[in-house]
């Protein structure tokens, strides 16, 4: 509490412009720092941070359940992970999500993205389709609905008997669907699951590269249709290398989420899917520290896990260098 | 500003393109017709299931398990009431509105004020401390969760709507910090400098004038704040598991756990439709504020 107080002195001394009354250690100036920098340093120091540097240190014990007592043991909790078949099959399965559920959300969401901005027609001025506005309301609904419960809809539209899925198949004929076990199965559980992710992110990347699309001025499409681009052409060549930042932001954050797909496998198939088909590792670790109670280990877990989404981001990052530098150099 | 501007370049370009391709040629309308097509499709995916929960939750369970399409013989609240009710949802939902409302208040106060010192006062640590907030925001909760357990359990909140709240606001206080500190970063010096010599203090210059000035900031903040903090699941289903404290996510969760047994779809849709209609018809009406909003997001 007491570190912001002389943190204020060296602020004051580079700006001498305001050395007058910003110099002064008056009550109002110290309490100031105190509660508006102190406060919220503090919650966000115990509650963020203190957990995760302690986590370093419980995934080194084999710290069991609620006793008090446990055995520093190294590494050990790593090697056993890297043995461990369930838990092999759920990075398996994390990495898979964490691969197809940005690259098909983000194909889908800038080609809409493009339909409702400038796909309106090879003629006339730059603009989207008519009614685009309405395509941008609804394919954003999803959003706002919390996942646990698109979950729970969607567990029903998929259900065997009295499910909407299979309703619709029956209807039209497709016989063989009549009692179809859409996460029952272990070929189509994953896909199933992952159209659910997807399904719930388009809308809000939609709306994402809508806004940057709208920042690139319309003379660069009009200049792109006088060359004969088409609009998928368009998509490609101009589209994705101009909006390139929001691209990599929203890979980013896609990938995160896909990570931690706990909420979405919990109510989907709550137990891992046949034969742990779409067990995914926060699921894992969930189940380690709270079901079975062994701390350590799953602290260990979620090591592995924040080591991931590091990769995760630092290879998005690294494609981005690569493929701008490519780019930059062949266009410009 | 950015849509004045391409709606004047636009206008611009049309004038030019009427004179080069005065008519639509036919493999142009087709490309339209086929892009109508996809996003209507889509916007049937999207909404087909809503629909179909919607009116499921009018259902008996047994019209429910017998047809997915049949409409309900009977109009009535029978469901709602007992998902209310019976199923705890009721009580979820105030939980909630508890807790989130708490948080959200919480969070915006205690992020502005720490966002604002970190964009114009200039101290030892003060990058440090922005790239901790960084740090916050990129590893995943996963990581923390089990030592956060433990840690609430020793301050005795475990299992309490307040050790939630302060959960809650710690972790929405990075991404808040981060979205905050571009907007009290653009504020001219000169107001600050104004608001001293008129001799208003720190506290006052930042209540009375800075953050009235961050209003717009503050509210695309509080939107995404509101719908990340509603729709958390993973902190209430590991820090808080007392069934008469649920929030609505966990309660909807353990009630569908539950329906698997005691097969009370009907009551579930119910469940499903209190919780997604005052949200979605919040949306429907200010829809254009909230896209604007994850536009500003971007534009940062």
């Amino acid at each position: 509490m007491t570190a912001p107080v002389p943190a204020v002195a060296p602020g004051v001394g580079r700006k001498p412009k305001a050395r007058g009354p910003r110099g002064r250690l008056t009550f109002d100036r110290v309490s100031f720092m105190v509660v508006f920098l102190g406060l919220p340093l503090a919650l966000f120091l115990v509650f963020v941070i203190s957990p995760f540097v302690q986590a370093l240190y419980y995934a080194m014990t084999d710290w069991s359940g609620f006793s008090p007592n446990f055995n520093f043991i190294g590494f050990s909790n790593y090697t056993k992970l890297a043995q461990d078949d369930i838990f092999r099959r759920s990075v398996l399965n994390s990495v898979l999500l964490a691969i197809v559920v940005p690259f098909a959300t983000i194909v889908i969401a800038l080609l809409f993205a493009s339909l409702v901005t400038v796909a309106g027609g090879a003629s006339g001025g730059i603009r989207g389709l008519r009614g685009s506005s309405f395509y941008r309301v609804v394919s954003f609904f999803p959003y706002t609905v919390p996942a646990i419960v698109i979950g729970i809809i969607w567990a029903q539209v998929y259900d065997p008997q009295a499910g909407l899925l299979n309703g619709i198949l029956t209807a039209v004929g497709l016989e063989k669907f009549k009692s179809f076990a859409w996460l029952g199965e272990v070929a189509t559980a994953m896909p199933a699951s992952m159209f659910v992710m997807v399904w719930a992110f388009v809308g809000f990347y939609t709306v994402l590269f809508v806004a940057a699309i709208k920042g690139v001025p319309a003379e660069i499409y009009e200049a792109a249709r006088l060359d004969g681009a088409g609009r998928l052409r368009t998509i490609w060549s101009v589209t994705l290398p101009l909006i390139r930042d929001n691209v990599q932001t929203a890979w980013i954050y896609l990938g995160i989420a896909a990570l931690d797909a706990f909420v979405w496998m919990q109510a989907l198939n709550p137990f891992g899917g046949p034969n742990n088909s779409t067990l995914v590792m926060p699921q894992e670790l969930f189940n380690t520290a709270f079901a079975k109670g062994q701390f350590g280990y799953a602290t260990a877990m979620g090591v592995v896990l924040a080591l991931i989404t590091l990769l995760f981001a630092a290879c998005v990052f690294l494609v981005n260098r690569l493929t701008g530098g490519r780019d930059e150099g062949g266009r410009l | 500003m950015t849509a004045d501007a391409s709606t004047v370049s636009r206008a611009g370009v049309q004038g030019a393109a009427t004179q080069t391709t005065p008519k639509a040629n036919p493999g142009d309308r087709r490309a339209t017709a086929v892009s109508h097509v996809i996003l209507v499709i889509w916007s049937i995916v999207v909404l087909l299931p809503l629909l179909w929960a919607f009116v499921s939750s009018f259902k008996t369970t047994n019209e429910i398990l017998s047809s997915p399409f049949t409409l309900p013989k009977s109009f009535s609240f029978a469901n709602y009431i007992s998902a209310w009710d019976t199923a705890g949802i009721g009580t979820s939902f105030f939980n909630t509105i508890v807790v989130v409302g708490c948080s959200l208040v919480l969070v915006m106060v205690l992020g502005a004020m720490c966002s604002y010192v970190l964009a114009r006062f200039q101290f030892f640590g003060n990058r440090a401390i922005y790239y901790l907030m960084l740090a916050g925001l990129t590893f995943p909760v996963f990581l923390a969760i089990v030592p956060l357990f433990f840690i609430l359990r020793g301050l005795g909140l475990l299992n309490t709507l307040q050790g939630l709240i302060t959960v809650y606001v710690s972790f929405a206080l990075p991404f808040t910090v981060f979205f905050l500190f571009a907007f009290f970063k653009s504020l001219p010096e000169e107001i600050y400098e104004a608001a001293q010599m008129d001799g208003a203090g720190e506290w006052r210059t930042f209540f009375q004038v800075m953050l009235p000035m961050a209003r717009p900031g503050m509210a695309s903040v509080a939107i995404f704040n509101f719908l990340g903090l509603w729709n958390q699941f993973l902190l209430p289903v590991a820090l808080n598991t007392d069934p008469a404290k649920y929030v609505l996510s966990q309660g909807m969760a353990s009630f569908a756990s539950q329906a698997g047994y005691s097969v009370d779809y009907g009551a579930l849709f119910a469940a499903v439709v209190i919780t997604v209609l005052p949200v979605l018809i919040v949306y429907i009406i200010f829809q254009r504020q909230l896209q604007g909003s994850v536009a500003q997001g971007t534009s940062r």
